[in-house]
Formats: structure tokens, sequence, C-alpha cells
């Protein structure tokens, strides 16, 4: 039987794959896609190599920054990115959460220092599974829960 | 002055760390090495000169009695001077300065830097900007490193030591600062807690995580009778915590230790890090349970200790 890929390839851009089930519109959200000017595609729920399932977005005409994969894993830690040039894969990247996690969250804690003072906030990495991380400034630990609202947030 | 410095050295006072932020950079062996320290530094009470020379700058932006006059008092004892604000209205702040610019201006007038402040993390910010030592005094509800140090060092001092102790600790334990770093730093020793608080003030979660990943055994207790401990660590209930005053009044009386309540602690040594409101019955005072007066005493020969060790007279 014939395989069909049930999103087109995209000519140039970023797909990122392997998006734990159901987290795709909240990459989508941390992204800011919504107001992306390019195409942008998602598959939900989509079967993986090992009969796993997967979401996958496509981003037609945008490479990522270091801080934009920081951002995506904290959500989906298993995704992974890869750019796309002339329908080629040009490289292929494992996301990875940082020991140090640098101007992209905004800390939950409403007394903390940073939310006052001209400066960047930073999380130290405490725990991958279940994920914990420590605001370096005010020192309190950010659950999963937590970690989407100081995304949403940022 | 030789003589004094020999003496210690001679006891492995070490410089323990240039800042002195929060209880979660230290281990074990720092925090008895800071109290082992603070009892060489008890000799020295009378004065000496180990620091002469030196400026500490007190940078207040929150009112304080204890913490503030004890650092002054540690550190003319050691024979250096002080400057500082015990409240930021009087300061730059006021017309709008950043803590970072007031921190880089007080490094051009002073050798090492003592800060309290409302907002959690100022302390670490503080830090962060200066090249001279940087020690908290107090950061919001997150840490008071200094407080909690005195408080190991009396129950060291009293009981002989601290494992193998079962620690009760009542009050506001949500928003207490001092729990809070009280507990970080217990659980590097075997100790049990006991805990009672009203409802809505206990210990957050990311405290209880932390204390149960290191395997502290953690109890809740309802009623200050079910306490059994060595140790009260009692602390404020804050009436501005309640948004009901009823609710306020109705808890207040259940947490308050009379000489009537003493009864059910049998020998427990209780300790608070003040000020106290009507916590506990100046009748307790007279005791030999009650040790705040003593613990209070305590802050200077740990704060000794802490500013020689910042400041690194013995490199």
């Amino acid at each position: 039987m014939k395989r069909e890929l049930k999103v087109s390839a995209i000519r140039n851009g970023t797909v990122i794959d392997h998006i734990t089930p159901g987290k795709a519109f909240e990459v989508v959200r941390i992204l800011g896609l919504e107001d992306f000017d390019s195409v942008v595609s998602l598959a939900i729920n989509v079967s993986g190599g090992k009969s796993e399932k997967k979401d996958i977005i496509k981003i037609e005409n945008r490479i990522l920054s270091k801080e934009e994969v920081d951002k995506i894993s904290l959500i989906a830690p298993h995704a992974t990115v890869n750019i796309i040039e002339k329908y080629d894969v040009k490289s292929k990247e494992k996301v990875e959460i940082p020991d140090e996690i640098v101007g992209i969250l905004s800390c939950t804690n409403k007394n903390c220092i940073t939310h006052y003072e001209p400066v960047k906030t930073k999380f130290i990495l405490k725990n991958k599974n279940p994920l914990r991380i420590r605001c370096y400034y005010c020192e309190r630990v950010l659950n999963e829960a937590n970690i989407k609202k100081a995304l949403e947030k940022a | 002055m030789i003589e004094t410095l020999k003496l210690l050295k001679g006891n492995h006072l070490v410089s323990i760390m240039k800042d002195i932020i929060s209880i979660h950079d230290f281990d074990r062996d720092q925090i008895e090495g800071v109290l082992k320290s603070a009892q060489i530094m008890e000799r020295f009470i009378q004065g000496t000169d180990i620091l002469e020379g030196k400026i500490l700058a007190t940078l207040f932006f929150e009112p304080s009695t204890r913490t503030h006059l004890s650092f002054e008092s540690a550190m003319k004892r050691l024979g250096g001077k002080v400057i500082g604000f015990s409240e930021s209205s009087s300061t730059s702040v006021a017309k709008g300065e950043t803590l970072q610019d007031t921190v880089r201006i007080t490094e051009q007038y002073s050798d090492i830097i003592v800060i309290r402040h409302p907002r959690d993390g100022a302390a670490r910010l503080a830090a962060e900007v200066t090249s001279i030592p940087v020690i908290n005094a107090g950061d919001g509800t997150n840490q008071h490193p200094t407080q909690t140090l005195l408080d190991l060092y009396t129950i060291q001092k009293e009981l002989g030591n601290i494992d193998g102790l079962t620690i009760g600790m009542m009050g506001d334990l949500k928003y207490g600062r001092t729990v809070h770093s009280l507990s970080c730093a217990l659980s590097w020793f075997d100790v049990s807690l006991q805990v009672l608080s009203p409802p809505g003030l206990e210990l957050p979660s990311y405290i209880t995580e932390d204390l149960m990943e290191k395997s502290i055994d953690i109890v809740e207790v309802e009623d200050m009778e079910d306490l059994s401990v060595d140790v009260l660590y009692v602390t404020r209930i804050q009436k501005e915590r309640f948004p009901d005053l009823e609710e306020y009044e109705k808890v207040r009386g259940s947490y308050r230790i009379t000489i009537k309540t003493l009864d059910h602690l049998g020998e427990a040594i209780i300790l608070h890090p003040l000020p106290r409101v009507d916590e506990i019955d100046p009748e307790v005072d007279t005791t030999p349970n009650a040790l705040y007066f003593k613990q209070a005493w305590n802050g200077v020969p740990v704060r000794m200790a802490l500013l020689a060790s910042a400041l690194g007279w013995d490199q």
C-alpha cells in the first residue's frame, strides 16, 4: 500500500518533528506562529516509526533561534528540529533542555526581583523527568505546569 | 592582632565563600565550618582588630532591628566600621535608582555589603553586579541564611548535636523566610520535622518536595498537644496574611505558647527569630525552655565569623 504524507513537504524552512502528542498547539503559541505570515502546517497524532504517536509542525521560510529551540525543549523534550533547504534536510538536531535557561521564561513568582529590575531571567535545570527548574534569583522551583504558564507570559 | 590571627588560623577558620546568599549554596561541611568559626569568635566577643580598616555597608530596604544591629555589632567587634541606611526613602532609590546601580555605587565606598530587600532574589542580583562580598540579610519570602546559621548554632550549642533531633516548626510556614532557610539547612542533617501551621500557611510544596527528596521525615500535626519535639521553632503569624480579621483572631490563640502549653513540650527548647507579637507569652521568657534571647545574642559571633570569612582575611 502506498504511504502518503498527510502534510506536504516544504521547500525552505524548519520541520519540528517528534513533538509530544498534543503539544503542537503549545509550540505554535510559544513560537508566536499564529501571527507568522508564511505557511505553517500542523499534523497532530501522526503515527511514528515505532507506532508511537507524535505531532509535527512545518514552518515555511523560518529558521529558529537558539532561544526558540530551548523553549521547545521545555514543552517537547523529545522533539527534533530539521532545517530544510530546497526540499533537502540540511541539518537535524534533537532539542536538549539546557542546564541554564536564560532569558526565555518569565518567573511565575510575582515577587521575584526579575520583575522589578532590568535583568534577564535565569533558571537552573534541577530535574529532567519530571521537569523541575529553579529560578536562579528567587529560588522558586517551577514544575511543568508552572513552566507552561511562564512560557506563555514570556 | 597577630596572636588573634594565629589562634583563628590554628583552628582552621577558613574562608567559607565570598557571598552568603542562600542556604542552598552550602553543604554540610560548610555549615559546620561556620558553626565552628562562630564558636571561636565567642572568645573575641570583647573585640579584636582583624577587620581594622574595612568598611561594611548595610543596605536595609526593609525594617530590621536584630539583624541590622547584630551585623553592626559584629563588624565593630572585629575592628571594622559601618556605613549604610535602614530605609530606602532617604536614598536615590526613592528617585527611581535601580538596585543594581545602588549596589555598584555602594561598592565604591565599602569593602563588603549586607543587604535586606523586600523582593525575592534581590541579594543574588546584588552579588552579580559587584566584585565585593555580599551577605543576604533577608530577601522577600525567600531566604535568610545568616538567621539560619545562628539558629543551627543555637541548637548545637544548647543540645550538643543537630543529628538525631526532632525539630518542630510552628506558625506561618508559607511566607516565613527563616523557616524556608532553616528547612533547607536541616536537610543536610539526620533530623525529623514536625510542622504545625494555620490552614493556608503551610510549608510550600517546593520546599516539602526538596525535603522529601533528601529523605527527611516530615509529619504534619494538627494541634500543639500532638507535638513531640526537641526543638520548637516558632514564627509570627502576620495579621496581614489573613483576608478576614475574624479568621486571624480564631487561629491566633491556637498557636500561642503559654506556661500551660509548656506542659506538653517537656524539655523542648523554644526558638523564635523575633520579633514576636503574642505567639509566646512573656511568662514563658523566664523558663528554661525559652532560648530566643540567647538565640538573638548568638547572631553576633555567627555574623562575626561570616564577615571575617567573606572578607577573606586569612587568604
